[in-house]
């Protein structure tokens, strides 16, 4: 079988997802709001309970989220009324946040793994793989969510403003000297142009690769393959600027006096090795329902390779930028990184376990690799260890020590599981899951290691 | 081991020499050793030879380097001469841990890189001096050999060699070693 049909069961499963998901997602909006009086009655119910540490510690923190949120106001404390309301303020507008943040890290992470197979994709093409054609389809299934996914992204931040982006908040700017010298890069409408450059090139290399490898399945000559080369290695060089930047815009600026000079490698790793998982976990799925006869424990075993390869990198990535920091200790660096030991200690450790001693773990040994439950129990421990890398990268910022992972996060994750699996699958059923014109077929089809 | 007599079989063609072997493997000889002037893809699959087992080593070799790297640091910038790291003293080596792991990863590295070739070595009974076992120089330059022992069914054997394309055929007394 080469057509692949949409069961009406997954079908069903996706929306169910999407609409449980919307209704988290409701709920966290609704349940957000809270009054000044409600906050500071919750934070005198947490401080009697001895929550968190007590007040003083509160206080303590609420100084240094100040200096994260670059918000120097420039008025002493000396006031103890003063100090108590804007403390107050301010874990209003933490709670305020959640919901928005939530949304915004699922809808994340779900692009990510669309962007980070098609960055796949086009290196698979421009390095004339002859491992990975039987996969093709599988990949272009994967990227059909990249459009929708990115504009959701730009639309939730538009929308987020200041709940996200602190930069985007013009009293806070007018009041933060460092944001100010930013300010020619970090503004709301060049915000919205950049990341609709980065999603039309995105979309224009998506657009064209699915056409030409399309037209190459009925064609007699090479022309359209030869095309998709050239497509590809000029779409990596235009991804890797485009990615690294819109890291910077899309993640690091919600810390905006903070910066971190690989950081659009960090989140590359971390996006390439969630886009592969996904491309291991859609394979095997299809191959359990009787699809993609051609595919076999061969082309499990390199994908599952690149799994295991790249969750080091990705690692190797956290690391190098984790420990130069914490070694030279300088105060505007670390507080970064201290933020997340004291109030995400939980997620921030328990994520290096997940994305790296696990896989390294468990996808070491050959044998392992060929074993599809093996490859989809790794692979699930992986893409929820990404979530919380995606989730620790935004949550600090946004909400402070008022994280949780809650009906707003699994919700928000719900809602765009939903809308993932129904947009890959819809795509799946397009065209043919074999792409029988690609020139390299037969040699993956008789792939073997 | 005393001396027994063994058939060289030499092909010029590492496609012929898969097909070859897949042929005498089915009517049940016991091919000994094979030599090739490049490592041929398959080949120890077509042959039936046990999977490398040198992964394992590998991996316990590389634990052992963890631990010397641990073992050597925590002496070295701990408690021998302890050292003020990122201007953080704390005479922990959890603390200090992150400055570390380069060294746990090198050390790592290299001795599971130098103990699996060392390893390799041995147990392919390599040492420096020693006397090739190779039994004929052409197969390393464009020549395959493959070697089967004979038990007084020469002639069979011969022939079916032949049949598979083998260029020449030899009948040797095979020394022990």
């Amino acid at each position: 079988m080469y057509d692949y049909k949409f069961s009406n069961k997954l079908k069903m499963f996706s929306f169910i997802l999407m609409i449980i998901g919307a209704l988290g997602v409701g709920y966290g909006f609704m349940t957000s709001h809270k009054s000044f009086e409600e906050v500071e009655h919750l934070l005198t119910e947490e401080a009697h309970h001895g929550h968190g540490g007590g007040h003083g510690e509160a206080a303590a923190h609420a100084t240094v989220a100040h200096d994260t949120h670059g918000g120097d106001h420039g008025h002493a404390k000396d006031n103890a009324h003063d100090a108590h309301k804007e403390h107050v303020e301010h874990v209003q507008h933490q709670i305020h946040n959640r919901p928005w943040s939530a949304l915004y890290v699922a809808a994340f992470f779900f692009m990510m793994i669309a962007l980070g197979c098609l960055a796949f994709y086009a290196v698979q093409h421009a390095s004339q793989a002859g491992w990975s054609p039987v996969l093709f389809r599988v990949m272009e299934g994967i990227t059909a969510y990249l459009l929708p996914g990115a504009l959701i992204v730009l639309i939730i931040a538009f929308f987020a403003g200041d709940h996200i982006f602190i930069w985007m908040n013009d009293d806070v700017v007018a009041h933060d000297k460092l944001i100010q010298g930013k300010s020619g890069w970090l503004n709301k409408p060049m915000f919205i142009v950049r990341g609709l450059i980065f999603i039309a090139g995105w979309f224009l290399y998506r657009h064209f690769s699915r056409k030409f490898s399309k037209a190459q399945d009925e064609a007699n000559d090479n022309s359209n393959f030869k095309k998709l080369f050239r497509w590809s290695a000029a779409f990596l060089v235009f991804f890797l600027y485009s990615e690294s930047m819109m890291s910077w815009d899309w993640i690091m600026s919600v810390d905006p006096h903070w910066f971190s000079t690989l950081f659009g490698w960090y989140v590359f790793a971390s996006m390439f090795v969630s886009g592969i998982t996904v491309i291991a976990l859609i394979t095997i799925y299809l191959k359990s329902r009787g699809y993609l006869e051609f595919v076999n424990e061969n082309h499990l075993h390199d994908v599952a390779k690149f799994m295991f390869a790249i969750s080091i990198f990705w690692t190797y990535l956290w690391f190098s930028q984790f420990m130069l920091i914490w070694y030279s200790n300088i105060p505007e660096e670390v507080t970064y990184f201290i933020t997340r030991i004291n109030d995400y200690k939980l997620p921030f450790f328990g994520m290096v376990a997940m994305n790296f001693i696990f896989p390294v773990l468990l996808l070491m040994n050959a044998d392992y690799k060929r074993i599809p439950w093996f490859v989809v129990m790794t692979g699930l421990v992986i893409l929820a260890g990404h979530y919380i890398d995606v989730f620790n990268m935004i949550m600090p910022a946004t909400v402070g020590d008022r994280w949780s992972i809650g009906i707003p996060e699994i919700g928000s994750v719900l809602l765009f599981a939903g809308l993932f699996i129904f947009v890959v699958f819809t795509a799946l059923t397009k065209v043919p899951l074999l792409a029988k014109g690609n020139p390299f077929i037969k040699e993956s089809k008789e792939f073997h290691y | 081991m005393e001396a027994s007599k063994v058939i060289h079989a030499i092909y010029t063609d590492d496609d012929v020499l898969m097909s070859a072997v897949k042929k005498v493997k089915a009517e049940k000889h016991h091919i000994e050793e094979i030599y090739t002037p490049f490592p041929v893809h398959g080949l120890d699959k077509a042959m039936g030879l046990q999977g490398t087992r040198i992964a394992i080593c590998a991996f316990l070799y590389g634990l052992v380097g963890l631990t010397v790297a641990i073992t050597m640091m925590n002496f070295i910038m701990i408690k021998d001469w302890p050292q003020n790291i990122g201007g953080k003293p704390s005479f922990s080596y959890l603390e200090n841990m992150p400055s570390f792991v380069p060294i746990m990863f090198e050390l790592t590295v290299f001795f599971a890189a130098h103990l699996m070739v060392i390893t390799f070595y041995l147990r392919s009974r390599m040492w420096p001096f020693k006397k090739a076992e190779n039994p004929d120089p052409r197969t390393t330059d464009d020549h395959f050999l493959m070697e089967i022992a004979v038990h007084g069914n020469e002639r069979e054997l011969e022939s079916l060699l032949e049949e598979t394309g083998a260029v020449e055929i030899n009948l040797v007394d095979k020394e022990a070693h």
